[in-house]
């Protein structure tokens, strides 16, 4: 390492800290402070570090209300990634197999998925035709009619890599098509596969927007829009504000620290080859 | 005939929730536009909606702010994201951990973010302004200028999405091969030349794919905004997505489906022929 290499490192460094660590620093000062302490709104050292009680009242807020989110959230987000997996892997397996006029189709499909706004009253008219609007099924399958177009582009792209020959020597061993592509192909497609889970789990818990439309109603909260809703109703407990954002921020953290290889994978898909 | 072993039924259970919730959808907007709509009853207007969209201010401001917002945090993404990348690239002292700290807002939740910013850019309490204080300068109030908050959400934005901008840059800056540097160097290419002569061009689809994904992203987004200003002070920071959220609660379905639509035909025209001159670039390479 020369010396240029190294003054420009500490020097990056300390922006860094100062543009992307502090806002974080802050958050997790303000989320044990007291509450008269926190409404200075300053970046200072707590004088108390009220961690567990903060954490207490903020989970007990309003009936344990983030409870039931975290519960929702996770439900929600289990389900759709599941789903994602299994049908993104299905149609990315024929889509890459088997040459025809119906790709053409598929692919317009997954091209739409990926640049349309979705139609948001529209699809509430149509969840209601099917009662599922304001469930939590009906939120699973929009993250999946949503999500969809990402996972199917992975898996065709990564099954190319996947010699045919495998199909064939199970075909003459017998196995059906099910069979071939639950037994042989899934289990190699491992990579990719924790790659979308982590990705789109992400995607999923962090998601506001879609949950704010289509599952309003107490008993459906999402950790996100209690997030939202609790920004008014701490206006002036901004401990316990930022004890919530602390708790939404820790989720993310833990799967950024174990899938940090899988993360980038993901997000830099497509990006070499354009 | 025999049966393929790669049968059409796979598809079946992706296109069903595909085609009930997205495709239907998205037709159906095209008809509930035309309307006077309470999702029982729509009644056809013709273009009222649209006339309605582009004659009140407030509904046209946000059809500005959204090209605006979205040009801005792409154009800052892509500038930024190179140099961090190429920063990052570069052998530095405390490299990896730099890659990380530049990466991780991106998988945070963008309302926590939010909220978090707001209190930060606070006009008199938030560290924004004491900070500046500090050094002797008066701050502005970030969000509550009607005339500067939507360039305050952009910078939150910025700052959010940079790491990923980096990220897709970083693996484009790996897959050009280091034989063209030196080529450059045995040629007495300055880093300054280095950069424009040889990572720029090379590393063209990555900036092809940033500008693609920052845009369309810009272009429909909604949740920091409506976490950090609800549109306002006024209508000032409305982009198209909160307008369409607002018509939406307001009742009005009809209005708020041909926002959707307008959004819709926004993008469509700003990205269909973008990514027609990037192919044809990329053949002339």
């Amino acid at each position: 390492m020369t010396r240029r290499q190294y003054w420009t490192g500490i020097i990056a460094t300390v922006l860094a800290l100062v543009i992307f660590v502090v806002p974080f620093v802050f958050i997790a000062f303000t989320a044990v402070k007291d509450k008269a302490q926190a409404s200075h709104l300053d970046f200072t050292w707590p004088l108390q570090f009220l961690f567990w009680q903060n954490l207490v009242d903020v989970v007990s807020t309003r009936n344990y209300m983030l409870l039931l989110a975290y519960f929702n959230s996770s439900i929600i987000t289990v389900g759709a990634v599941a789903m994602l997996i299994l049908f993104g892997a299905m149609v990315g397996y024929v889509l890459q197999r088997r040459q025809s006029r119906w790709n053409k189709v598929i692919f317009g499909c997954v091209l739409a998925g990926l640049i349309i706004p979705p139609a948001v009253v529209p699809t509430i008219w149509v969840m209601q035709g099917l009662g599922l609007f304001k469930t939590i099924w009906g939120m699973v399958f929009i993250q999946v009619a949503y999500g969809l177009a990402f996972s199917v582009l992975l898996y065709r792209s990564f099954i190319a890599t996947i010699p045919r020959d495998l199909d064939e020597a199970a075909r003459i061993d017998g196995a059906r098509p099910l069979q071939i592509f639950l037994r042989v192909i899934l289990p190699l497609l491992k990579p990719v596969t924790v790659t979308l889970i982590v990705v789109q789990s992400i995607a999923i818990f962090n998601d506001f927007t879609n949950p704010l439309y289509y599952l309003p109603g107490k008993e459906n909260v999402t950790v996100q829009l209690t997030l939202f809703n609790f920004q008014s109703q701490f206006s002036t407990q901004f401990n316990l504000l930022f004890m919530n954002i602390l708790l939404v921020t820790i989720p993310p953290l833990i799967v950024f620290i174990f899938f940090n290889r899988q993360i980038v994978a993901g997000m830099t898909a497509g990006a070499v080859k354009g | 005939m025999q049966r393929s072993p790669y049968p059409y039924w796979f598809v079946l259970p992706a296109a069903v929730v595909f085609v009930t919730l997205f495709l239907v959808p998205t037709v159906a907007s095209l008809w509930f536009s035309l309307t006077r709509w309470d999702l029982y009853t729509a009644s056809f207007i013709g273009l009222d909606n649209f006339r309605q969209f582009f004659s009140e201010q407030n509904l046209t401001l946000g059809l500005g702010n959204t090209v605006i917002y979205a040009v801005l945090t792409s154009a800052t993404k892509t500038v930024c994201g190179l140099l961090l990348a190429v920063l990052l690239t570069s052998g530095i002292w405390g490299q990896s951990f730099l890659r990380t700290v530049v990466f991780f807002p991106v998988l945070v939740s963008t309302i926590g973010v939010g909220i978090t910013f707001t209190v930060l850019m606070h006009p008199t309490k938030g560290l924004f302004n004491v900070g500046l204080a500090a050094i002797g300068l008066h701050g502005p109030g970030w969000l509550t200028d009607a005339s500067l908050a939507l360039y305050s959400v952009a910078l939150v934005d910025l700052w959010k999405g940079v790491g990923l901008a980096t990220l897709i840059y970083i693996a484009g800056l790996a897959a050009i091969s280091p034989d063209y540097y030196e080529a450059a160097r045995i040629d007495g290419a300055t880093r300054v030349q280095q950069f424009w002569r040889v990572t720029v061009p090379l590393v063209q689809p990555a900036t092809v794919t940033v500008i693609t994904l920052s845009l369309i992203g810009g272009l429909r987004s909604f949740d920091l905004i409506w976490a950090m200003t609800k549109g306002g002070p006024g209508f000032s920071s409305d982009v198209l997505a909160s307008v369409i959220y607002k018509q939406y609660q307001a009742g009005f379905y009809g209005l708020s489906t041909a926002g959707n639509v307008i959004l819709f035909a926004l993008i469509a025209t700003i990205i269909l022929p973008l990514t027609w001159w990037f192919n044809r670039k990329e053949v002339d390479l």
